[in-house]
């Protein structure tokens, strides 16, 4: 969320008008836009907010910097590939990565449920303090509380990041037009499907992991290529990547039009979704990033993409046209075309 | 992946669209209707539509369980859940279904007890971790679903499981088609028949279809080039001026169907007298309610269900689309009052039903520019 409070502004305008909280007005789809948009944004930013972004770029006493903050809910709290700890450092640095900086230091809060074994608790600081390594950010303080047994599922971390934003790439959706591409850093679906299959409530198994990383060396590397034709990033989490470019949509007023048969996804994950009535574009990723780029860049940031270490299954998957504004379509080879929309709620197996 | 790239080969899928544009009488106007909800879906997914030709129209039909499933009974169940000592378990397609007050992921999030399953087997193995509680499931389906439960049923008596029970909503196929082409403004050419359900009744039920009705009738896949190899079927049927019944889902479907599956189902349930569909009404022995040999392990033989009965909103059109009468974007509500998040009807409830589907993936397509094509 970016946008300063502005005083003296008329009374701002709420418009969620919903009873009470449900789980969908967390789970990223549109639920949660409504509640953002509806409940929040009027109260804390005004009435009129700049489009709420992953992470607010601010001046502070003449200095540049951008701020972002997430918090981590998971369960299981380790999954193949990742757990709570690495996800809260990536999730936060990739936030910043997006917005155009480059992730700097980190304050964590953990909130610890009596019970938790010191074991469980030891293992994600030290996956916390390894991922913050990797990912060149410092961990610069933190607070702990402890909360009755029975009231948070182990434990939950919240993260704020502080990025210093990189020279020569400005992120806004307003700038994206008709013609630019769309480039996707890698296979998606893998991090929402081995969460769900290592919860253990389905009898299946997959030879799946969690793609959870920093993609700030990836995003770098579009940046230095094609910095000033970079007009918009996102890292597709909850909701997947139909929801951030729903986002876009929107926020643009212009189409995204996708072609399925570029959308690189791995056989296990298709398998499945096929299997569970899913759609890959509506499945979490932690470790990959969608950028808009102008067309006449787009295949060099591709190629610093593919060559940068991580990056070689990124794809150009689709491109911006004046239609269908406000939404996303995507077409398939034989020439079918289908809408799709944001996320509604959690994902949930269609069996019947 | 095997089974399924074969069957979305965009080569092939353009032979059979070609196919189908050469069997397609261009002064005649085609209306076939999908049975099954897994069909409409796929039809939009694929967007199949967009390689049809005008005068083929689809009409989507009543094979969305959960589409057609009273909200009375929804509230019933919830008013079993009320209990704290009972444990709801359902699939995860029932979650976001409306009752009265709610759906049951709404229920979930307000302190109910409430757990997604991926099969019957889940629910028993849910009710021996939690002996000291009852786990009722709450069962859906057309026949492709009902030798699962019927299995389960079967194997809590004999494994002796008593802190579990069947709240049972499975309804028949063949009875929803006879209220369809018994509707007097139903005008159609021919079926594409439903393919999961038929693994298990097979293809045989279908023949007074196609005997007394004189409607050609093709068992179906899900994939598109099956929805499409079986449209090809059909217009050859209707050129020829045959009305038969055919299998196009050989890889899946057998002829006589399952008769294991069938056995157990006739030993742990029977058909109900008349059951209630939302949108068609009351039809009689259309759905099937466990057998009194398996009294203990029925929810609605075991606890007080209330009975509930809830009528549609008026202005929901429900039961015109679900018998194709309408189109979803023809209903007063589609879109405004009725979206997928605020569904006021079941048809925009489940990804199969056919105002969802149509919601999703094609309304706002309407306003497209007609030169889409892939990059180079």
């Amino acid at each position: 969320m970016s946008a300063g409070a502005k005083l003296g502004n008329p009374a701002p305008k709420i418009r969620f008008r919903e009873p009470q909280i449900e789980m969908a007005h967390g789970a990223g789809g549109k639920a949660s836009r409504r509640l953002v948009e509806g409940l929040f944004a009027p109260l804390l930013f005004g009435a009129s907010p700049d489009p709420l972004g992953d992470a607010a770029h601010l001046k502070i006493n003449g200095a540049q910097m951008a701020i972002t903050t997430d918090s981590f809910v998971v369960k299981p709290l380790a999954f193949p590939g990742g757990s709570i700890g690495e996800l809260a450092v990536n999730g936060t640095v990739n936030d910043l990565a997006v917005s155009g900086a480059k992730p700097q230091a980190i304050v964590v809060t953990f909130i610890l449920e009596a019970g938790l074994r010191t074991d469980v608790l030891q293992a994600e600081i030290q996956a916390m303090a390894d991922a913050a390594e990797k990912a060149g950010v410092r961990i610069a303080g933190g607070d702990t509380k402890v909360v009755e047994h029975g009231k948070a599922d182990s434990m939950y971390i919240t993260t704020t990041g502080l990025g210093a934003p990189l020279a020569g790439v400005e992120v806004n959706p307003q700038s994206v037009r008709p013609g630019d591409k769309v480039l996707l850093s890698g296979p998606i679906g893998d991090h929402g499907i081995t969460i769900l299959l290592a919860r253990g409530d389905l009898d299946m198994e997959g030879d799946l992991r969690s793609d959870t990383r920093s993609v700030f060396p990836l995003v770098n590397a579009v940046v230095q290529a094609a910095g000033p034709g970079v007009r918009w990033m996102r890292d597709p989490t909850r909701g997947g990547v139909a929801t951030s470019l729903n986002e876009l949509a929107r926020d643009c007023g212009l189409g995204v039009v996708l072609f399925e048969d570029s959308v690189p996804v791995h056989d296990a994950v298709r398998g499945a979704c096929e299997l569970l009535g899913l759609d890959p574009l509506h499945i979490a990723n932690e470790g990959q990033f969608l950028a808009v780029v102008a067309p006449e860049l787009a295949g060099a940031a591709l190629m610093a993409l593919q060559e940068a270490p991580g990056g070689s299954e990124a794809r150009i998957i689709g491109e911006i046209r004046d239609q269908p504004a406000g939404s996303v379509l995507v077409t398939t080879l034989y020439g079918g075309t289908r809408i799709v929309d944001m996320l509604v709620g959690d994902p949930l197996p269609r069996i019947c | 992946m095997k089974y399924v790239d074969e069957f979305r080969d965009p080569e092939l899928i353009t032979k059979a669209a070609e196919e189908i544009r050469r069997l397609a009488d261009p002064n005649r106007h085609y209306r076939l209707m999908e049975v099954c909800g897994g069909h409409t879906h796929a039809i939009y997914r694929f967007g199949l539509k967009d390689v049809l030709p005008p005068n083929i129209e689809l009409i989507h039909g009543p094979g969305c369980p959960v589409c057609v499933l009273p909200m009375g009974r929804i509230d019933d169940a919830l008013a079993v859940a009320a209990d704290p000592d009972v444990i709801f378990a359902a699939f995860g397609d029932m979650m976001r279904v409306p009752g009265t007050n709610g759906s049951p992921l709404e229920h979930k999030a307000r302190g109910m007890d409430v757990r997604i399953v991926y099969s019957p087997t889940d629910a028993i193995k849910l009710a021996k971790s939690n002996p000291q509680k009852h786990v009722m499931f709450f069962a859906i389906g057309f026949e492709t679903t009902a030798p699962s439960t019927a299995l389960t049923l079967l194997r809590a008596k004999t494994e002796g499981i008593h802190n579990f029970s069947v709240f049972c909503n499975h309804v028949t196929i063949i009875p929803a088609i006879r209220a369809i082409l018994d509707s007097p403004d139903m005008r159609l050419d021919g079926f594409i028949g439903p393919g999961h359900v038929s693994t298990v009744i097979g293809c045989r039920p279908y023949e007074w279809i196609a005997m007394n009705e004189r409607k050609p009738i093709v068992v179906c896949g899900f994939e598109p080039l099956d929805l499409l190899q079986s449209i090809v079927m059909l217009l050859t049927q209707l050129q020829k001026g045959e009305a038969k019944v055919e299998n196009q889902y050989k890889r899946v479907v057998p002829w006589e169907g399952n008769r294991a599956a069938l056995k157990a189902i006739a030993e742990t349930f029977e058909l109900r007298p008349y059951f209630e569909w939302r949108g068609l009404g009351f039809i009689s022995q259309s759905a099937l309610r466990i057998r009194q040999e398996y009294a203990e392990w029925d929810t609605e033989q075991r606890f007080q269900v209330p009975g509930i009965r809830v009528t549609d909103p008026k202005a929901a059109q429900c039961g015109e689309v679900l018998k194709g009468v309408l189109k979803p974007a023809q209903c007063k509500l589609f879109g405004k009052e009725c979206t997928p998040e605020n569904p006021v009807g079941a048809l925009m409830v489940s990804s199969e039903g056919s105002c969802a589907a149509y919601y999703n993936y094609e309304h706002r397509k309407a306003n497209l520019l007609t030169s889409i094509s892939a990059p180079a």
